[in-house]
């Protein structure tokens, strides 16, 4: 074995340098609030189209065994509904009445409506924080797509979170229910205003995220009510469902209320999402 | 050259399965740490360099995809490959109780970190309730997959090793 003592860096000093770079790096990227810049978009040529693959058969292997499993459920089943047509039957009519009045509330409470004047586009999530300790996710659309940071991010029924960093052709994503993330909401019944932070501790436990900070003097709002992003908040457009109030409880100081919300997202089995191309205009810039 | 490859290749399976596979397959939402195995395994086998280096850039992956800054989470896996490399000497092959203990308290040490920098911080006092719920979940989860995954990655550096050996051999 041939040892070239000369090109033989001290490993102390590599760890030295490499420490240093990191803290830089670190620095750099959060006073500036730069993200990784030319590495984002290297790495996510690399790595995004393998995510998606993955992903890809990952449902289409999931579809199949769930399509094995529920044969033999539907068989079973098939016998029971057998019985059951004819008593349905009867009751039939009368549903149909309340199917029509329930069609035309539906009708109302459409979100679609309610954002429909956004321009949004489709993606789809291909990959997850590795870890355990926040929500962050990637998308499968970035700046080539016309993504930006900051852009709202939704799924069917409610917000999902926010863009905070894009590459060519993938986005990052932090949930509502992120630890670090915090929302300015909006009680919509009474329009009064709140703080929203997501909580990994109260999700682990009863898929609850908390609020804050709610000036209700007149005892107003109450379990059920749903909570909108609010219109102070510089980042989140107005008046998107972020969940319904599912606790409330008055502070020590007596003067404000604080409580827990149901998101009004299923954050478990998200696959697709909606991002909304327009941002909103805070006049900063 | 060969080694380099083969390393890359490894991260890039392992950061790839645990940021969509194993997300999915994931209980009460805890999923295992991959590349913390990685990182540990090749520094106990290899040393403190290579530690380091393989640290660094499975930890700059997860900044580049996840993180919210760049550079958090290379220190992290860079300082769990390096501190894991000081083991070199007392690592034998045939033995599974070091690695397993290595592999656990890197991930144990990892884990407080982040708990340290990124929830005590924002006035997340509850260490018992994360400690419970996330920090022993993910230890646990963890190392059931290292036992096949430390294997996996024995074998791949020892016929490396043995492959080495032989071009030296050739060249003497």
């Amino acid at each position: 074995m041939r040892r070239r003592p000369k090109h033989q860096i001290p490993t102390k000093y590599i760890l030295l340098s490499m420490t240093a770079l990191c803290i830089l790096a670190m620095y750099v990227s959060f006073s500036l609030n730069l993200g990784g810049g030319p590495l984002n978009s290297i790495a996510g040529a690399i790595f995004e189209p393998m995510q998606k693959g993955i992903n890809y058969a990952g449902t289409w292997l999931s579809d199949k065994a769930d399509n094995l499993k529920n044969l033999n459920d539907v068989m079973e089943e098939n016998e029971q509904l057998k019985g059951q047509v004819e008593e349905l039957t009867n009751e039939l009519n009368t549903l149909k009445l309340e199917q029509y009045e329930l069609d035309n509330l539906r009708e109302l409470l459409a979100l679609d409506q309610q954002y429909s004047d956004y321009k949004k586009t489709g993606a789809n999530v291909i990959g997850k924080d590795p870890g355990n300790w926040f929500s962050i996710f990637t998308i499968d659309k970035g700046s080539k797509d016309g993504i930006e940071v900051d852009m709202n991010v939704i799924a069917g029924n409610g917000l999902v979170g926010i863009v905070i960093d894009v590459g060519p052709h993938y986005a990052k994503v932090r949930s509502v229910i992120d630890d670090s993330a915090k929302v300015y909401g909006m009680i919509l019944n009474t329009s009064d205003n709140c703080i929203i932070n997501g909580n990994l501790q109260s999700m682990n436990e009863d898929q609850v995220i908390e609020f804050s900070g709610l000036n209700d003097s007149e005892n107003k709002v109450q379990i059920g009510d749903q909570i909108v992003t609010s219109n102070v908040s510089d980042k989140y457009l107005q008046g998107i469902l972020v969940g319904y109030v599912s606790s409330i409880s008055e502070d020590s100081n007596h003067l404000t209320k604080s409580g827990t919300i149901t998101p009004a997202v299923d954050f478990e089995h998200l696959q697709q999402v909606l991002v909304i191309l327009d941002k909103k205009e805070t006049g900063s810039d | 050259m060969r080694r380099k490859i083969t390393v890359t290749l490894i991260i890039i399976v392992c950061f790839l399965l645990q940021s969509t596979l194993f997300k999915a397959l994931s209980f009460a939402s805890i999923s295992p740490n991959l590349l913390i195995v990685v990182c540990a395994s090749f520094g106990f086998m290899r040393g403190r360099k290579e530690g380091i280096f393989i640290g660094f850039f499975s930890g700059l992956l997860i900044d580049i995809f996840f993180g919210e800054m760049i550079g958090f989470y290379a220190l992290l896996y860079m300082y769990a490959g390096f501190l894991n490399g000081c083991f070199k000497k007392m690592f034998y092959p045939d033995d599974i109780k070091l690695p397993m203990l290595l592999i656990a308290g890197s991930d144990l040490s990892y884990n407080l970190f982040i708990y340290f920098f990124r929830f005590l911080f924002r006035k997340q006092f509850a260490i018992g309730y994360y400690m419970l719920h996330i920090i022993i979940p993910e230890l646990v989860y963890t190392l059931l997959i290292s036992v096949v995954l430390y294997f996996i990655i024995l074998k791949i550096n020892q016929r490396l090793e043995r492959i080495e050996k032989r071009s030296a051999a050739k060249f003497v």
